[in-house]
């Protein structure tokens, strides 16, 4: 290699690194802003995912998490092992499935109705009603749950009773999973519709009148005209609620649980951070909590690539 | 979708709609009546089914103890009373979640919003280096969390179990509002703006503080309003985290009070009276701690809306 060579290659990789100088001589005060935000993310985010590696080991606190001994793979052999692990793993999938097929089309149906209506003071009253429930936390949604379908008081139990259903649906094991995906379906369904509304908002009115001219009843205007605007926002939400498959929050499940409905109510979630925590075996539960997020993860990028080569919408 | 989509709709939604009312009243066929019928009967049980619940909790914290253990109250208060209310309302343990929430609640959501505009303003900018990846370790952490135990070892490390910055420091930043901030404030902030800025000379910093964030008023709002409701209907990490009593937040005193004492209604207690008033009680300590978001509602609803939109924003 001659001299000329490596002078010619040199200049441009010296310019960059002159024009990085002052960059940062310029916006030194951009960098600063970032320090304390990317150390909160580096602490309570990336540590904890290289925490993940006890995982893989045999953690004892004296030891402390590099010095524990390595473990392979037992505490994965460990959890499957155990026959509660499928229980798990159904319970985990069944509940978001049915919260999947029973949440998904609500909003959607919620929307295409109040988007016909003409009528504005109803049309913002239905939304309203309906759009409040989801700023209600968690805990006092299942006390709610508690209270109405309370045996001796609640309001709701004698409405079952005239559907046939006896009694405490809330000590029901096979009642559970219904009363967790409705009642979330009765929280949400207003909250969700908002984005489907935007959309809707956003469909070129010529189409409208297009369908209009041909003689296009309305139920044929949704079908043909609404219901292809909203696509690609319906494609990303489904994306986003089948990734989120595994995910299914520890918060309602956790509450709702009581000693008679753990057959289906325990899902993978709960029983984390009752190994974890409260019997204190971190190997393990961070494990089971390994194993489901990188199933979350995988199952993500599998519909994210399906969608995009089907429909062309993606997440990225 | 984009935001500009997202924008542009509005306007056009309400020309359309003189126009789409004319035509209606023109060519609505009987189908079409037979179909608006059926709209909206659905909407009205849509109504219904979410109204019914919740004026069923507020009639039952109004009426008598006895009527609601006898399972009495419908919609409308019987024996209208306000006993229930003082019962919650002198109530120690709940008076003080009230104020550790309050406090929780506002103190994070200050924490919350410096580190989220210090963070997605300098991920805003073109200039700056490393942005792609920076913006990447954001996303990442929507899709994949440390999970659980590993988080937990890492707060218990820094010493703050047991402390009220457990609730505040490990849950402060959230990839969706900086995502949010971020795409708020390339496409709202013009660059003539910076550029002449730069010719005068202005700082980053300086920008930030005296051009940005005046700028940004209604997306300091809807992010506030996210991390503030987040905290103050959140117990997970109360839960996990504090074990002195004197610390907990509304929702875990609630949970205790109304979910942990509650037997699944095979409860045998003799004290009667007791036990009638307890029922009453739960009645109105949901309703009480759910006013203070239902007085802010309306706005929060504006809000929120506002926020949708701009997180259907594609990173």
């Amino acid at each position: 290699m001659t001299a000329a060579v490596d002078a010619r290659r040199a200049t441009p990789r010296e310019r960059r690194r002159q024009a990085r100088g002052r960059n940062l001589r310029r916006h030194w005060q951009l960098y600063l802003m970032l320090v304390l935000p990317v150390a909160f993310l580096v602490v309570f985010q990336y540590i904890p995912m290289a925490n993940n590696v006890i995982a893989f080991k045999d953690y004892n606190v004296v030891a402390g998490i590099w010095g524990s001994p390595w473990a392979g793979l037992d505490n994965f052999e460990r959890f499957f092992a155990n026959p509660v692990a499928w229980d798990l793993i159904r319970n985990t999938l069944m509940l978001s499935l049915y919260g999947l097929l029973a949440g998904f089309p609500v909003p959607i149906i919620l929307a295409l109705a109040l988007n016909e209506v003409r009528a504005r003071f109803f049309k913002r009253t239905v939304q309203m009603v309906t759009y409040a429930p989801y700023f209600i936390s968690t805990v006092i949604v299942v006390s709610m749950l508690i209270l109405v379908f309370s045996p001796r008081i609640g309001f709701l139990t004698e409405a079952l009773g005239f559907f046939g259903m006896d009694g405490n649906v809330l000590a029901d094991p096979d009642a559970f999973r219904s009363v967790y995906v409705w009642s979330d379906v009765w929280q949400t369904a207003g909250y969700s519709a908002i984005i489907y509304m935007a959309a809707l908002a956003g469909i070129d009115p010529s189409l409208y009148e297009a369908a209009r001219l041909d003689g296009a009843s309305r139920l044929r205007k949704i079908w043909h005209v609404d219901l292809p605007g909203i696509a690609p926002t319906v494609v990303v939400v489904m994306i986003l609620s089948v990734g989120n498959v595994m995910a299914i929050g520890f918060e309602k499940a956790f509450l709702l649980q009581n000693p008679l409905n753990l057959s289906q109510s325990e899902i993978i979630a709960t029983y984390t951070y009752k190994i974890g925590l409260l019997g204190a075996d971190f190997s393990l539960a961070a494990a089971v909590g390994l194993f489901n997020s990188v199933i979350n993860l995988i199952l993500l990028l599998i519909v994210n690539t399906v969608s995009k080569r089907v429909t062309g919408n993606g997440l990225w | 979708m984009t935001l500009q989509t997202a924008n542009r709709a509005e306007p056009r939604t309400e020309r359309r709609r003189p126009s789409r009312r004319r035509a209606a009243r023109v060519q609505d066929t009987r189908g079409d009546r037979v179909f608006m019928v059926a709209v909206y009967l659905l909407l009205a049980t849509f109504l219904l089914v979410v109204l019914i619940p919740l004026i069923n909790i507020l009639a039952s914290s109004f009426s008598s103890p006895a009527a609601v253990s006898g399972g009495r109250v419908l919609l409308w208060p019987v024996d209208f009373t306000l006993i229930g209310y003082e019962a919650v309302l002198s109530n120690e343990a709940v008076l003080t979640g009230f104020g550790n929430s309050l406090f929780y609640t506002v103190v994070g959501t200050i924490v919350s919003i410096v580190l989220t505009v210090l963070i997605a303003y300098p991920l805003s900018r073109p200039e700056l280096m490393g942005r792609k990846v920076f913006i990447g370790g954001v996303l990442f952490t929507m899709l994949f969390s440390g999970g659980l135990i590993p988080t937990y070892m890492v707060v218990r490390a820094l010493g703050l179990l047991d402390t009220r910055w457990a609730l505040i420091l490990p849950t402060a930043i959230g990839a969706w509002q900086v995502l949010i901030a971020m795409t708020f404030f390339r496409s709202t902030i013009p660059s003539e703006l910076y550029e002449a800025a730069q010719l005068d000379g202005t700082s980053d910093a300086r920008f930030l503080w005296s051009v940005v964030l005046p700028l940004s008023k209604p997306l300091l709002a809807v992010i506030a309003l996210m991390y503030g409701i987040g905290q103050w209907n959140s117990y997970f990490n109360a839960l996990i985290y504090l074990r002195n009593e004197e610390l907990y937040p509304l929702q875990l005193v609630l949970r205790d009070l109304l979910i942990v004492n509650n037997s699944g209604g095979t409860n045998l207690a003799d004290q009667l009276a007791a036990e009638q008033m307890a029922d009453l009680m739960k009645f109105s300590l949901i309703v009480v701690s759910t006013v203070p978001l239902m007085l802010v509602y309306p706005f929060v609803a504006r809000h929120f809306n506002k926020g949708v939109m701009l997180g259907s924003v594609k990173g």
